[in-house]
């Protein structure tokens, strides 16, 4: 939509320098009232950095800031809100043990409890976003959390309205409410920044796009008028590669099965698991889809063994009764495991990439002899995954929590791969990594099923889903929909499939092949 | 504009910088405090920190302190490291000691060389239980640890007295709480005649390497390591999670409750209230001020154990109280935790900075 | 019967201040997500500094003042490395208590056995003498009401102020409080400094009130106790009360026992406040799932604002 109106926020050269890189490098933005403006861009492309300056939590070193025509500094967020900046982060600033109200009212300092009350209320009804002011946040699911978000910054009445990777947490129905939201803000002039890398979703809602690239704006352009593929290809810069599959012949042995798997869980807000039935075959990859908090973590921790034997059910690996062995005895069968967590579960930040490589595989590279470690043979090891997996460190000895996250996520993945498994198990394996090291993570994994390895994948990617796998089945509230082919069945049924309240007697059924 | 920024590789200069620094500035303040109490410092200084190195009889006096030290500071660190706080030492090196010494009260006649042998042994286990406590409280009831081995510090000094006031009294000790002296069996023997450093210490010299082995080379050291920087990495590498809390206060239990008999059957020759001078607490400086590497605490040992002996020099030829040594204990701590800021992030001054590869 | 029921209750009630002193400033410090273990080492040094201008001055309201004072800057230190130099709560809480032990015992060699005037137990005409309700609810020392007032106003702050709800968010994601634009650092200096001055306070109040008399380490483990108080009280005020009132009784217990010739040795009801914290501490801590909501998410973690 074009306009002759200038700008509410116009961003001229901005630069932004971090002891390590640059993250913005001479940028500038235009954003008008009334549009919905996307800022694209892959991880580290900057996007975050130039948000937090516009909303005042870091300061440019270089650049201008033109708000309605006038030049301004914004030294920090409580600024940003007086010029009428609101943002919403991609990890909410919500206090769990607080209530809705209290939450809100730690953001708007000068109201009255109870006005502010009313406030909350009837503002979450004009926008379709509905509060309860007095739950604690503790008990609210994500897509409610978020609605707190929005309410708070929109109970400032913000001319500019910045989200984060607002969909992340969303099933797609949650998704499209959250879209007339948007709409009915844009209709009352107000602008939005809407920062995502959910291609299809951008095309359906930005008026225009601004894309990042290693700290500088490459190029502005009208979504609607481009393909997602020439959107990812002016986010990455260069034509993006297909994997290639390799047509299964034979059906091999069934290499993962789980049948009646329940569990119930210790942590405060953790989700039991109920009735689970899956299998994976040698040569083939199961992706287990859904939003973050339905189980995915619990479905990990009992197929590696780390949750202790389950309430009932059973599980074979590679052929073996496994449901009452630990990690490690299951790792002595074949299997291997990749949790969602990278620092702090499968790397320890303040180890050596050396003492992170024994960390999974002492036992099976068998690298206690004597009853001592041979750290030769462990550096190595640590060698071979940096030289084999493209893991950008200055060296062995460096402390995993100096290597970027796509490089540690490689150098994990390497980890798990070159020991050989015949199961991989892997959760959330590119989420929040650079687009170039998620294309090598993905063609290793498929390089290790053509050997005939079998591969679950447990994701929140649906795009990476249907890439990789070619089996798929949904998780939502500690159960999982039946395994259908992912040739034969769409993201929007599998966006059913994820907002499902199951009850005791009915499950979506799908046909199988 | 200075700026603070994690460090990406670990530094070893760094970690050896911190103890030194803290000892130096200890020195330091210590000079400002003896001035402030109207004495010469320079004086005082030499007579806490070099004079008990200059003779003979100081250095055996300082291996006779550095013993105890050193070994429970050694068996905290395992603990430290691992993330379990053992802060009761004081108690399991009493119940050790009460243990042990509990067999010389009841053979006070005793020729048998097999007596020391079973009261070091028995101060150990009797250690080790005193730690089991706080272990079987934490894994199947979630307790604290800190708190509850620290209650029982107030607990095993209580029962002590108890003992030795009531029935272990020694019927011919004229009134004052005490057992009987032990009978020689149970006497530690000494290494040079005239001096009071014992077979006991020679522990200090193999206590350290054994440990040091353990934790570079061992599966089981590489474990403490691992529990106690990240215990869901831990878990993930197969770590059995409550097993590392009983090995840890049982080592930490077991040491202490040694280094207590070693201390009854040595120095002090008998069981008395007054058996330890806060070696459980002291120690923990010394692990810290070791910064929990076996060596370290050696060395961080051998140097508090100077800054005791020199402080009972000071009692008598400057007139000083003996509560400045503890003073200085805690303003060691708190240099070193003040410089520990340096081993875990870097000064940096913003200069031209390169793009990321 | 009824005058030995009544001073027990008297004893109790005094028996309890230091600790609800002590606990109740340590609450607010750990609300805000700071854990401060030198609670032992900062009441001896309130107790001593107290007894010491007491001592010089005869003033005893100054001797007060002076015991928090020294107190809150004790806790100072602890702010200073914890909070700015980013060091391990758990192992500088240790060094405060060692360092408070040792300065006390230093500062304290010159006034062991020194007699002080004791402060007296106010008395209101008329209320004070109605039997036994009186004395009850109005004859106690001015720093039992103290200790009630302070307990009371804490959590009227925590649950009722919007500092106290500040506080409450700062202790449960300081990066989250640091990203509205609260001052993270300051809020928490100042809970500290708070757990600072009632510790001195309870300190003070055990060389001045309880027994007018200073000793080496004379608070014999109630700074931990407090500790064990608070983790009690599921980060409650009003709970801290009960606990404090708790210990109160079991010091009734020893002192009753032992005059009643049960034949107990002493030491063993001696024992009993360190085995009864232990219990409690068991008992509280089984429910990991409670502990886990109701203590502060960000209870020991240092903060570090990104810029």
């Amino acid at each position: 939509m074009q306009t002759t109106n200038p700008p509410l926020l116009s961003l001229t050269g901005i630069q932004k320098t971090f002891p390590d890189c640059i993250a913005n490098d001479a940028i500038d933005l235009d954003v008008q009232s009334g549009q919905i403006h996307a800022l694209l861009g892959e991880n580290g492309a900057g996007k975050s950095t130039l948000v937090k300056i516009i909303y005042g939590v870091l300061r440019p070193d270089q650049g201008n800031i033109r708000w309605n025509g006038v030049d301004v500094q914004i030294a920090n967020p409580a600024q940003a809100r007086e010029l009428g900046i609101g943002m919403v982060f991609q990890h909410f600033s919500l206090f769990e043990a607080l209530t809705t109200l209290e939450n809100i009212a730690l953001a708007l300092p000068h109201e009255d409890h109870d006005k502010l009350r009313d406030r909350l209320v009837k503002t979450g009804e004009v926008y379709g976003l509905a509060l309860q002011p007095d739950r604690h946040v503790h008990e609210l699911s994500m897509g409610e959390r978020q609605r707190i978000e929005i309410v708070r910054c929109l109970l400032q009445d913000p001319k500019l309205l910045i989200l984060d990777e607002p969909t992340s947490v969303l099933t797609p129905q949650e998704t499209e409410t959250m879209f007339e939201t948007l709409r009915k803000l844009a209709a009352e002039s107000r602008a939005i920044l809407y920062i995502s890398h959910k291609l299809e979703e951008v095309r359906s809602l930005c008026d225009k796009a601004t894309i990042l690239r290693e700290g500088r704006r490459v190029d502005d352009c009208i979504p609607s008028t481009e393909t997602v593929r020439s959107l990812a290809e002016k986010m990455i810069g260069k034509r993006v590669k297909s994997v290639k599959k390799q047509l299964v012949t034979q059906q091999k042995p069934v290499s993962l099965r789980v049948s009646s798997l329940a569990t119930r869980s210790h942590q405060p807000y953790g989700v039991d698991l109920s009735d689970v039935q899956l299998e994976v075959r040698g040569g083939e990859i199961l992706g287990i889809a859904g939003i973050a908090g339905n189980g995915q973590i619990e479905l990990m921790d009992a197929l590696s063994g780390e949750a202790g034997s389950p309430v009932a059910g059973k599980i074979e690996i590679l052929g073996v009764e496994a449901t009452h062995l630990d990690t490690n005895e299951r790792r002595n069968l074949g299997a291997a495991f990749v949790p969602e967590e990278r620092i702090g579960q499968a790397a320890v930040a303040n180890m050596t990439l050396i003492e992170n490589s024994f960390l999974t595989a002492a036992t099976r590279m068998k690298f206690v002899r004597n009853g001592l470690i041979d750290w030769g043979a462990v550096s190595g090891f640590t060698q071979n995954i940096v030289r084999n997996f493209d893991v950008r460190t200055t060296g062995v000895s460096a402390l995993a929590n100096s290597l970027s996250g796509g490089n540690l996520q490689k150098f994990i993945v390497g980890r798990e791969i070159l020991q050989e498994p015949r199961l991989l198990i892997v959760s959330q394996p590119t989420w929040g990594v650079d687009a170039g090291a998620a294309a090598a993570i993905h063609e290793k994994i498929q390089l290790l099923v053509n050997t005939g390895a079998a591969v679950l994948i447990i994701s929140q990617d649906l795009d990476e889903i249907f890439l990789l796998c070619d089996w798929i089945a949904v998780i939502s509230q500690g159960t999982l929909s039946t395994t259908t082919r992912v040739t034969e069945i769409t993201p929007e049924d599998v966006g059913l499939l994820m907002g499902v309240r199951h009850t005791q007697q009915k499950k979506t059924e799908y046909a199988t092949a | 504009m200075l700026r603070l920024e994690p460090r990406s590789t670990q530094s070893l200069w760094a970690a050896w910088l911190s103890p030194m620094l803290a000892l130096t500035l200890t020195a330091v303040t210590g000079g400002f405090i003896f001035l402030a109490m109207g004495k010469d410092p320079g004086i005082v200084l030499y007579i806490y920190f070099i004079e008990p190195l200059t003779s003979a009889s100081g250095l055996s006096e300082v291996a006779v302190k550095a013993g105890p030290l050193v070994l429970i500071g050694i068996g905290l660190s395992f603990g430290f490291r691992a993330g379990i706080w053992n802060i009761g030492a004081e108690g399991q090196y009493i119940a050790g000691a009460i243990a042990g010494g509990g067999l010389a009260v009841y053979w006070y006649e005793s020729t048998s060389s097999l007596l020391l042998p079973a009261m070091l042994l028995t101060g150990i286990l009797g250690g080790m239980a005193w730690a089991a406590i706080p272990a079987l409280l934490k894994t199947r009831f979630n307790a604290n640890e800190i708190l509850v081995s620290l209650m029982l510090v107030y607990v095993a000094e209580l029962l002590l007295i108890h003992l030795v006031q009531g029935p272990w009294r020694n019927p011919m000790g004229w009134g004052f709480p005490g057992t009987r002296m032990f009978p020689d069996a149970a006497t530690m023997p000494l290494l040079f005649t005239g001096k009071r450093v014992h077979l006991g210490n020679t522990l200090i010299l193999v206590a350290p390497f054994v440990a040091w082995l353990l934790l570079a080379r061992t599966q089981f050291g590489f474990q403490i390591r691992l529990f106690g920087l990240a215990p869901l990495a831990a878990r993930h590498a197969g770590v059995p999670g409550q097993r590392m809390v009983w090995q840890s206060l049982l080592i930490g239990g077991g040491l202490a409750g040694l280094a207590g008999v070693i201390e009854a059957t040595s120095t002090i020759g008998q069981l008395i209230p007054d058996i330890s001078p806060g070696y459980g607490f002291t120690a923990i400086i010394v692990a810290f001020l070791g910064r929990l590497h076996p060596i370290g605490v050696l060395l961080a040992g051998i140097a508090i154990a100077v800054t005791y002996i020199g402080g009972e020099g000071a009692q008598i030829s400057a007139r000083l109280p003996s509560a400045v040594t503890g003073l200085f204990q805690g303003i060691i701590l708190f240099y070193l935790l003040a410089f520990d800021l340096f081993t875990r992030y870097k000064i940096v001054i913003p200069a031209r900075q390169e793009a990321r590869q | 019967m009824t005058e030995l029921i009544t001073a027990s209750i008297m004893t109790m009630m005094t028996a309890a201040t230091p600790l609800m002193f002590a606990a109740t400033g340590e609450l607010v410090c750990e609300r805000s997500g700071v854990l401060n273990l030198g609670v032992e080492g900062m009441m001896l040094i309130g107790a001593v500094f107290g007894f010491a201008a007491v001592a010089i001055t005869g003033n005893a309201p100054l001797g007060l003042l002076v015991a928090a004072t020294s107190g809150a800057l004790a806790a100072l230190i602890f702010a200073i490395l914890t909070l700015n130099l980013l060091s391990n709560q758990v192992a500088t809480g240790l060094a405060l208590t060692i360092f408070g032990t040792g300065l006390s015992a230093l500062i304290g060699v010159d006034y062991v056995g020194e007699n002080i005037n004791q402060i007296v137990s106010i008395h209101i005409p008329v209320l004070s003498d109605v039997p036994i309700v009186g004395r009850l609810i109005f004859g106690h020392d001015p720093l039992v009401y103290l200790s009630l007032l302070i307990l009371f106003s804490s959590s009227w702050f925590l649950n009722r102020s919007r500092w106290g709800m500040v506080l409450r968010a700062v202790g449960d994601s300081d990066v989250s409080a640091h990203a509205i634009g609260y001052p993270v650092i300051a809020i928490r200096f100042g809970a500290v400094t708070f757990g600072g001055l009632m510790a001195g306070l309870g300190g003070g109040y055990l060389s001045l009130v309880y027994t007018p008399l200073w000793a080496e380490n004379m608070t014999a483990g109630r700074g931990w106790i407090a500790l064990a108080l608070v983790v009690f009280a599921s980060w409650r005020p009003g709970r801290v009360l009960l606990g404090a009132i708790l210990f109160g009784g079991i010091t009734i217990l020893q002192l009753n026992a032992q005059a009643a010739g049960l034949g107990i040795p002493a030491a063993f009801m001696s024992m009993l406040p360190y085995i009864a914290t232990v219990v409690v501490l068991v008992l509280i801590s089984r429910d990991a799932i409670k502990i886990r909501l109701n203590a502060p998410a960000c209870l020991g973690r240092p903060f570090r604002a990104e810029r």
